[in-house]
């Protein structure tokens, strides 16, 4: 595998114009246009969609850009696909690049799934020989082989999506630029993509992906480009881009790895958790996370701090959290119950602290669950989901022949290895995250 | 500027990758034909596309092929043979007129067709990435098949009534070169024009029509005054429709002078054609 730059941007910039009065689309207005201003585009204002977007993409490697509504993503995706041209600046690309803006670009409803095959795979830039080739793969990812002479209109849409991206991900271009395809489809599906991307990534060819789903983009890509109104505001580690767009989606840094109670929330509260927070009892959760906006380095110390209220005590109140993976896994659980707990004997405010030392959570983002119930009469007194968002990088693990890929383990766990020759020699080492 | 999707081989087996560079500024006019060569593979399937649909869910299916043109003349041979009595070079006029009507038909089919095929195929423009000019190209297959079923029928009618067309009907070949090269270069236009201004939508049938009338297709060239001959030989399609009757029905050759202007015109649309689509290809995605 070469170490060579796949993609090159270099003051790139997008100015689309944006016109003060109804754009003249009949050649009668346009010319009453021209007769008027004889130098044009006086009457329109200008709005850079990208202006001076620098970057290097090396091969092999997956790159995620994200970014808020408007900041230029779908734009950069457009240049570098070449749907449309730059205004300033250049892209140079090495290799066959294969863009998927959309899945089933040019899929007719009238015609059979064997048709729309042919047909969406010589749109994307395949050979009719090339698809022929992989025809086979193509209907068995797709799960079509019944429905081949069927029209796709009679398709269920899970069918249809499903044969869409196959076409797609069976293009092998060696620079493969995707957007936000995996909004669609069932939970399933969207894990076989994902894992589909991830060969890609791993086979050597280069994937620039943009999405709104932190999970996917935590998953896929070591480095981001953060856009934000047409510039590039961070480019680096996924775990520090998600961090940063976190921020900026919120308003403000203290959102990442913290939660406070409904009545104590100012304003909209937590819209993304989907608690029941039914007393208020836990009245504010934070993770302090090793480095800061929320992000941390696998192996660290990890503690998670809880502000719980007990205006009762009872003899089976029992408290527990969970740490829960992008993919909706329980990773980490921890509770407090013990019988001589003194939540259970004394009412009062209590701040609770979990200290975890070496906190080897797999890279990717991870939210939080909490839980606080009376055993005995079963009663729930909060139960929060999703709060308190964070992200784990794997900084201080690097490992130089095999990098760190989406789905390698949930969680590290540190070991002493030995290795014995045949000659009774005793090799020893350690596997520390 | 370097196409990157002519090869596809896996990354591995490239010493050096093609490298491609995406620049503000716009392409070369005769890179086109380049183009066209190099994605003649979706133009196919485009092509394929439009025919499979063509007759997808109709009863006749693919007889319409046949009966389109017969229907046509029949129509034509009332109005303007019967009724209007039109000469036509003294050959029976059903004859005459069925093998204008097939030229007509492969040369307003592809203007027609090519003009509107990018704003009908918008969804692709603003999602994917090829030569924007396979689009218009696509249209030409089609309207070459029309083409070759109607000459199929015509040789059978002139065999039938023993009229058999002598050695000049291997001309056929470059008058149906010419046409779809003329209509090609139309459409070119027409197709560039219309994704920003859509009056053309409106426009082209009615100039198709007046051109229809302008053109030796109800009537033979020889019937036109002498003094208004050179303005009428103005239009290239006079003299490469009246070449592809010659060819097949013995009709007088139109003559050296107005067939080198036909040829001379259709390259100067066709270079016309390419050069107006060039510039302004690289927009279509935005004002789409």
């Amino acid at each position: 595998m070469s170490s060579s730059i796949a993609v090159e941007a270099a003051g790139l910039g997008k100015r689309y114009l944006l016109a003060r009065q109804a754009r003249a689309t009949t050649l009668p207005e346009r010319l009453a246009q021209l007769v008027r201003s004889p130098f044009g585009g006086s009457d329109d204002e200008e709005l850079w969609a990208l202006r001076d977007v620098a970057f290097a993409i090396p091969t092999g490697s997956a790159v995620g850009i994200i970014g808020r509504n408007g900041a230029g993503k779908s734009t950069l995706l457009k240049i570098l696909s070449r749907i449309t041209p730059p205004t300033t600046g250049e892209v140079r690309l090495r290799g066959r690049v294969g863009s998927l803006l959309e899945v089933g670009t040019g899929f007719h409803p009238e015609l059979t799934g064997r048709e729309n095959i042919f047909l969406n795979g010589a749109i994307l830039g395949m050979r009719r020989r090339e698809i022929a080739a992989r025809f086979d793969a193509i209907v068995a990812f797709a799960e079509v082989e019944r429905f081949l002479e069927t029209p796709v209109k009679r398709y269920s849409s899970g069918m249809y999506v499903r044969l869409a991206f196959a076409v797609a991900a069976h293009l092998e271009p060696e620079i493969l630029v995707v957007d936000e395809v995996l909004a669609v489809g069932d939970a399933e599906f969207q894990r076989k993509c994902l894992g589909k991307m991830g060969e890609v990534a791993s086979g050597g060819r280069t994937v620039i992906f943009v999405s709104h789903a932190m999970p996917a983009v935590s998953a896929l890509t070591q480095r981001v480009l953060l856009l934000d109104r047409g510039s590039c505001l961070f480019d680096g580690p996924t775990a520090e881009g998600i961090a940063k767009y976190r921020a900026l989606q919120g308003g403000g840094e203290a959102r990442a790895g913290a939660y406070l109670a409904p009545d104590l929330a100012v304003g909209a509260g937590d819209s993304s958790a989907q608690h029941r927070a039914l007393h208020n009892r836990v009245r504010a959760a934070r993770v302090l996370t090793s480095d800061p906006a929320g992000v941390h380095r696998c192996g660290e110390p990890l503690r998670i701090e809880f502000e719980l209220d007990v205006p009762q005590p009872a003899s089976t109140l029992c408290f527990s959290c969970k740490l829960v993976d992008a993919e909706d896994r329980n990773i980490v659980h921890l509770w407090c119950f013990d019988a001589g707990t003194r939540f259970r004997r004394d009412a009062g405010r209590y701040t609770l602290r979990f200290e975890v030392p070496r906190a080897r959570l797999f890279q990717g983002s991870y939210t939080m669950r909490a839980f606080l119930s009376d055993r005995r009469t079963n009663a729930m007194f909060d139960e929060l989901h999703g709060i308190c968002p964070f992200e784990v990088t794997m900084d201080g693990v690097a490992r130089d022949d095999y990098p760190w890929t989406g789905g390698d383990c949930a969680y590290l766990e540190g070991a002493e290895w030995a290795l014995e020759h045949g000659d009774g020699a005793v090799q020893r080492g350690t596997v520390t995250p | 500027m370097a196409y990157f999707c002519i090869v596809a081989v896996p990354p591995q087996e490239y010493a050096e990758p093609p490298v491609l560079v995406i620049r503000p500024d716009s392409a070369r006019t005769l890179g086109l034909a380049g183009d066209l060569w190099a994605f003649r593979d979706l133009l196919w399937s485009l092509a394929d596309r439009d025919l499979r649909l063509r007759y997808r869910q109709t009863i006749l299916g693919v007889a319409w092929v046949v009966l389109q043109p017969l229907l046509g003349a029949l129509i034509f041979t009332f109005v303007f043979g019967v009724v209007a009595g039109l000469p036509s070079d003294g050959v029976p006029y059903f004859r005459f007129t069925f093998a204008s009507l097939a030229g007509w038909g492969l040369f307003s089919g592809i203007v027609t067709r090519a003009s509107g095929s990018l704003v009908q195929n918008s969804g692709l423009i603003a999602k994917v990435w090829f030569p924007r000019a396979v689009i218009p190209a696509s249209t030409i297959p089609a309207a070459l098949l029309d083409f070759a079923v109607a000459l199929i029928v015509l040789l059978v009618m002139l065999v039938a009534g023993s009229a058999i067309p002598g050695l000049a009907v291997l001309l056929v070949p470059v008058w149906v070169l010419l046409l779809v090269l003329l209509a090609l270069g139309l459409g070119l236009i027409g197709a560039a024009l219309m994704v920003s201004y859509r009056d053309v939508q409106h426009i082209l049938p009615v100039a198709m029509q007046l051109l229809l009338y302008a053109s030796p297709v109800a009537y033979a060239a020889s019937n036109i005054p002498e003094r208004f001959r050179h303005l009428y030989f103005l239009n290239p399609v006079v003299a490469l429709l009246e070449g592809l009757r010659s060819s097949l029905l013995g009709t007088p050759m139109p003559g050296g002078r107005d067939m080198l202007h036909a040829v001379v015109v259709t390259l100067l649309v066709l270079w016309l054609g390419a050069y107006l689509f060039r510039r302004l290809e690289r927009r279509f995605a935005d004002v789409i």
